[in-house]
């Protein structure tokens, strides 16, 4: 049924695989922590290119490699990027990842250090960096349907207006949004723990809803349960959360699953990085609660867009992901509004109904999208911090 | 937003909202809520409202009991368990980490 959101559109990229890109990096790529330097070496020489440095890469193996592979190729493949350089210390890996990269059909150059050196790699990678550079800035933004956004959520120092007011924003930008085909990521597996039996709830279908009660439960065992050693109190709420007045994890809880509206179902569950592979819809991505983490994993699952309750004021931001702050409370939006995109406090003095702070997002939704940047992007904001499951051999 | 054609008739600006009419805890939702003060307390499920006195200080975010609870009672906001109660506690009074705890770890 046609709504007043079916025919929003927004000004983005069209990619090479068809889907839509709300901003146009050329990355520079490390495979491995020790190639970082090469990549920012790039970066600095060739202007209008981004590197993304990280700490791992190096004797992963099994399920931990895996997750690595699929955030690099995942963080490559993003249709917020448009071209990327890759650069590892062995050709082994990085063709692995530039290839992975390649399937999207963008333009991928991979290059690797042993047997050349840092100068070399440099030297070589700069002409492909500059090449893309010019390449990649002729591209023009084309008029898009607002269902082809991809768009993620997670909250972060959350406190009780968050579940009054930001997280219901998103929630409702949800409700409206998803019956128009978008996709949309939310998890943050740890803080589901005290709504667990209203979150299964929500599943499409009972299997969906079983596969994701087990995946849950295994996380508390396998993780909590195995590692704990106090009562995780001050860890889940954080010392943040307790200082905004969360006092339980089953209270964060509540207000965290606010972010999924009132009627919308998730269709299917993704591993970490993992991308969409049942259509259009809201998906469970299984996920660390901490901010960057989270939002490397969703960025890394083909998200384009983030939007972000916070209550206290959390700062995060993404190298390629444009994050949308959206608070309720109003000394943050006294003390912190530097940080924020979206004042939502008028929902705590009942002046703005959730409707409203739901239409107040997807204006700002379909902004970013046309190419406002966000208050993340313009403090410089690029948090990128890649889940690690265990220890290198 | 000015308008607010959609908005309830609050009188005044709510200090405490609570959620569900189930529930036994409410949010101040204002800066520098004093002690004594009679407060307009908003229940966000149909905006209907009632009075409290607020029996402390409370930081803007933080917990106020609806009604006198009891050591080994249940917490409920969202009309849902949020922990148990582990001090009794005064209608008015400040509920958080001193005197509630999660039934979880």
């Amino acid at each position: 049924m046609a709504s007043k959101y079916s025919n929003m559109t927004v000004k983005a990229f069209r990619r090479e695989n068809g889907r839509v890109g709300v901003r146009n990096h050329v990355v520079i790529l490390p495979v491995d922590d020790i190639s970082n330097a090469a990549c920012e070496a790039v970066a600095n020489n060739v202007k209008g290119t981004l590197a993304i440095p990280h700490a791992y890469g190096r004797l992963q193996f099994g399920e931990d490699l895996d997750l690595h592979f699929r955030t690099m190729i995942g963080t490559g493949a993003n249709p917020n990027v448009a071209a990327v350089v890759v650069i590892g210390i062995e050709p082994g890996w990085t063709k692995r990842i530039a290839d992975g990269i390649r399937a999207t059909g963008k333009p991928v150059a991979e290059f690797s250090i042993e047997q050349n050196g840092d100068f070399e790699t440099i030297r070589r990678a700069s002409w492909a960096a500059k090449d893309f550079v010019h390449m990649t800035s002729e591209y023009q933004r084309e008029e898009c349907s607002i269902s082809e956004l991809w768009v993620s959520t997670k909250c972060g120092e959350s406190d009780t207006t968050t579940g009054l007011g930001s997280c219901p924003t998103v929630g409702n930008m949800y409700d409206k949004l998803l019956p128009e085909g978008i996709t949309g990521f939310f998890g943050e597996t740890s803080e589901i723990t005290g709504a667990e039996h209203i979150c299964k709830e929500r599943a499409i279908n009972a299997e969906v809803g079983e596969r994701w009660y087990k995946m849950w439960k295994a996380y508390q065992d396998d993780v909590i349960f195995a590692h704990q050693t106090d009562d995780l109190s001050d860890s889940q709420p954080t010392k943040g959360n307790i200082e905004g007045g969360l006092t339980t994890i089953e209270e964060k809880a509540l207000g965290n699953l606010e972010k999924i509206g009132r009627t919308s179902k998730f269709i299917d569950i993704l591993e970490p990085a993992e991308a969409p592979k049942s259509g259009n819809g809201l998906y469970f991505m299984d996920s660390s609660s901490a901010a960057a983490e989270c939002v490397t994993l969703m960025a890394a699952g083909g998200a384009v867009i983030h939007t972000f309750p916070t209550g206290q004021g959390n700062v995060v931001g993404n190298p390629i992901v444009p994050v949308i702050k959206i608070t309720a409370n109003p000394r943050t939006v006294r003390t912190m509004n530097e940080h924020v995109d979206v004042d939502v406090s008028g929902i705590l003095r009942r002046e703005m109904t959730i409707d409203e702070a739901g239409d107040a997002l997807i204006e700002m939704i379909t902004r970013t999208a046309n190419g406002r940047n966000t208050a993340a992007e313009a403090l410089g904001h690029r948090e990128f911090s890649m889940t690690k499951l265990y220890r290198s051999a | 937003m000015s308008e607010n054609p959609h908005l309830p008739n609050i009188p005044e600006t709510p200090h405490l909202l609570v959620h569900e009419h189930a529930d036994n805890v409410g949010v101040v939702v204002v800066e520098g809520l004093t002690a004594g003060t009679e407060m307009l307390v908003c229940v966000t499920h149909d905006n209907s409202t009632f009075r409290l006195t607020a029996g402390a200080d409370v930081t803007i975010g933080h917990k106020i009991a609806l009604k006198d609870l009891k050591d080994g009672d249940t917490a409920i906001k969202y009309g849902e368990d949020i922990g148990k109660i582990i001090a009794d506690i005064e209608k008015g009074a400040h509920v958080h980490t001193h005197n509630c705890k999660t039934k979880r770890w």
